[in-house]
Order: structure tokens, then sequence, then C-alpha cells
């Protein structure tokens, strides 16, 4: 009785011990140094892995930033405040974060954008895509079914009821990752303090977008003119701001046919007073 | 006698390739397989993981666990001696070789769950192989692992390379080729 729990006790447990003491002795001899600076770095940094920092994972970055290969400010989702922890822990000045926000290029909702047939596949962006790309005339717009709400980490994309995709501002930590998933490339990463957006991905002819979206840029060039920065240009047909210079004045704005442009700060005080 | 550890030789390595014909371990087979220099890497340590538990859990078995009559903790026991190999391996390809051990990523602590090497350990102890016969069957098994996967590495490789059709780009056509290169070894049955 006694051996039969005995036996098993001691045989495992002095091959635990056995294995234990040549792995400990091996721990020492196979030693590798890791630089304490790059485990301090990791400490302060928020652990989210979501690759913001164009860094495969936290680990990655704090590596490079020990190493004094990377920038201390490149950290999207710890902002400021891990910045400025980093800056104390490397001896350096902090600098500033810039926040970059996904942007949804696209103001094509069921009322706007015309279909042109039902889809009644799995809700996925990219099926949908692969059936002659989506159910919307449009080309080029949001599709609305989820797939960059699916993959965000932080719950900061949704699909509204209208059938677009829209990032939420406060919670968009600018990783980027539906910006990836998104099949019609729809999403781009804009700087926060940029205000003034081109709401419209699509590079169709004027005529042609009179036809399927009401919001859509008909590349008439207005835009063009009225901006007194010189910064918006004609890409094959769509209006594209360079947002480096852009001030955020929006002159564009009252001119533009189809009202594709938008200045994001008006829209959220009419929310708001609404 | 060395006939007899040349059949077990080839037959673990051709005829029951541990990847392509009983489908153990899988996951590093379509893991670590997109380069041939990690997959080699990958196939180094498991040849000397599994060599060793071969070894190992034979005189465990033999010596320790038969004479007490404890053939039922024949698992647990060899999942001890493969994690403890694991764990060294590890340390030791930290300390060597820091760039391989980086592309190895999660894949190096994932040969403690890798169902091959403990399917030579308890293959081995099924069939009344002696201690050599039973490190022969270990260390053919590997090298087949070995073989299998860096095969398919080189297969990858130049897959990547090729103009595949837009849907079966990636996954797709890994699985495919993975089932391709294993009715290649399909081939080798009734070798022995």
């Amino acid at each position: 009785m006694i051996q039969e729990i005995l036996y098993p006790l001691l045989v495992l447990g002095g091959m635990g011990l056995l294995f234990g003491a040549v792995l400990a002795y091996a721990s020492q001899k196979f030693y590798v140094e890791v630089n304490p600076l790059q485990q301090k770095v990791r400490d302060a940094l928020p652990g989210a892995n979501d690759g913001g920092c164009g860094f495969a994972s936290c680990d990655a970055y704090a590596q490079a930033v020990a190493e004094g290969r990377a920038d201390i400010n490149k950290c999207v989702v710890g902002g400021q405040a891990v910045a400025e922890a980093l800056a104390a822990i490397m001896g350096t000045d902090a600098g500033t974060v810039k926040k970059r926000i996904a942007r949804v290029m696209c103001k094509g909702t069921d009322n706007n954008a015309v279909k042109k047939y039902k889809y009644h596949g799995v809700k996925d962006c990219r099926a949908a895509n692969a059936l002659s790309g989506g159910d919307k005339e449009c080309e080029f717009g949001c599709l609305g079914l989820g797939t960059c709400e699916r993959v965000c980490p932080f719950d900061a994309i949704h699909v509204t009821a209208e059938g677009i995709a829209e990032s939420d501002e406060e919670k968009c930590t600018g990783c980027g990752m539906c910006v990836d998933v998104c099949p019609k490339n729809v999403i781009q990463l804009i700087d926060i303090s940029k205000r003034v957006i081109i709401f419209c991905n699509n590079h169709d002819k004027g005529k042609r977008v009179r036809q399927i979206c009401k919001v859509g840029c008909i590349a008439c060039s207005i835009c063009v003119r009225q901006c007194p920065e010189k910064v918006i240009t004609m890409d094959n047909d769509l209006a594209v701001i360079n947002y480096d210079g852009c001030t955020n004045c929006g002159a564009c704005i009252p001119r533009c046919p189809t009202k594709t442009i938008l200045n994001l700060d008006e829209i959220i005080s009419e929310v708001v007073a609404s | 006698m060395l006939t007899n550890l040349l059949l077990i030789l080839v037959s673990s390595i051709f005829v029951n390739n541990f990847l392509l014909s009983r489908f153990l371990g899988e996951c590093p087979f379509l893991g670590v397989s997109k380069q041939v220099e990690t997959a080699t890497g990958m196939s180094v340590a498991v040849v000397f993981v599994m060599t060793m538990t071969a070894a190992i859990t034979y005189l465990i078995n033999y010596y320790i666990l038969v004479p007490f009559g404890l053939e039922y903790l024949q698992i647990i026991a060899f999942i001890v001696v493969i994690a403890s190999l694991v764990q060294f391996v590890e340390m030791v390809i930290k300390k060597t070789s820091p760039t391989l051990y980086q592309a190895l990523g999660i894949y190096l602590p994932l040969i403690t769950t890798n169902c091959a090497v403990l399917g030579v350990a308890l293959l081995n102890v099924q069939n009344p192989y002696n201690f050599i016969e039973a490190v022969v069957n270990g260390f053919g098994s590997s090298v087949g692992f070995a073989f299998a996967l860096i095969s398919y590495a080189g297969i990858r490789e130049r897959l990547a390379l090729a103009p595949i059709p837009k849907a079966l780009e990636g996954f797709p056509s890994a699985l495919i080729g993975a089932g391709l290169l294993s009715l290649g070894f399909l081939g080798f049955r009734g070798l022995v």
C-alpha cells in the first residue's frame, strides 16, 4: 500500500530533482546577459503588442530603444506618458508623440451609395470584396461588414447604423490593424490635429461618381483652387490633401458641391448640439 | 544486426516519416518552414531532442519504471524528460546563436509539446527494441523529420516567388504543398 504511493513519488521526484539540478547548472553555464536597460524599458511599456511602433512586439521595441536604434516616442498606445517614462529611463528628451487616428475615408452610407446587388454571404468585407468588389456600385468605398471592427484590439472602430465604419477618436491608438485588414484600403492613419478631411476614396470620373454616390468626390477641382496653402491635389480624379501643410482653415469646405470635405470639429459640435 | 539497424533507420526516415506518414508534429512543420535556414535550425534542435529523448526514456522505462511496476507513469515521466531537454536546448541556442533563437521564436518551446517527440518515446517502448535499436529509431525519426521539414521549406521558398492565384497565396498553397509532399512519401510504402 505504502509502496504504491512511495515508489511513484520517489521515481518522479527523483527525476524532477535530477533534471532540475542539470538545468540549474546549465542555466549558470549558458547564462546570457540581458541588458538591464532593456528590461526597464519593457516594464514601462504598456504591453499591448499592437505593432503601432513599427516593431513586432513590445519586447522588440524595448530592445531597439535600449540599443538606441529607435525613438522613444513611438508608442502610440502609451502616448505622452510612456514617452516621458522612457525618456526618464534613457535620459533623453521626450519630444511629442504624434497621435494618429484611423479615418475611414468614405461617407457612402446606405442612403448615399447605390447598391449593385444584395449580399447575403459571410459578414466579412474580404469575402464580399471577392464577389466582384462587394455589393456597392462604388468599388472604392467602405463595405460596412465590420472586418475592421473585429480586428481592432481597442474597440475603437464600429460600423454605424448607416452601414459604414467610423472610428472612435478617444479609443483609437493608431495601431493600424484595421488599415491592414481593409480590402478596400479605405482606412488611413491621419494625424489627430488634422481636422479637415476629404472623406472619399473614389478614383472614378465625376460622371460615374454622380451616378453611384451622393457624397463622392467628382473631381471638379474646386477645392484645389480654394486651398490657400495649395496642399490639395488631384490624384486620379480624387482630391487628396497633403496633411503636412494643412492648417485646418476649412476654405475648401463651403464650395465642395458634393459635401465630401468635412471638418471633424464641426461634426462633433453638431452632434453635441443636437 | 547491422542490417536490422539499417532497416530501422530507412523505415523511420522514409516509410514511417513522422511528419508525412504519421502526421505527428505538424505545428513546426507549417510554422517554421518558411525559410530553409530556420527550418535547418529547428531540425537540428529536434534531432538532438529526439535522439536524446529516445535514449533517456528507454533507460528510464526499462531500468526505473518497469522494475517498480510503474509503466502507467510512462507519459508523465517522458514528458518530464522532453521538457527538460527542450529547456536545455533553448538555453544552448540562446547562448550560441541569438539570431536563430529569435527566428525560431515560439516554436522552440513548442518542441516540448511536439507529439512527434513523445511519439518516438512511446512507440519505442511499444516495440521490442533493444537500447541501440531504440536510439537508432529515435535518431532516424528525427532525421526523417528534418528531411521532410527542410525539403518542404525549400519548396515553400520557391512557392513564395512563384506566381500563384491570389486566393491560394500563403497558407492554402502551403497546405496543398504539404499534401503533395506527403503523397510523394507515400511512394516509400512497402520499401521495408
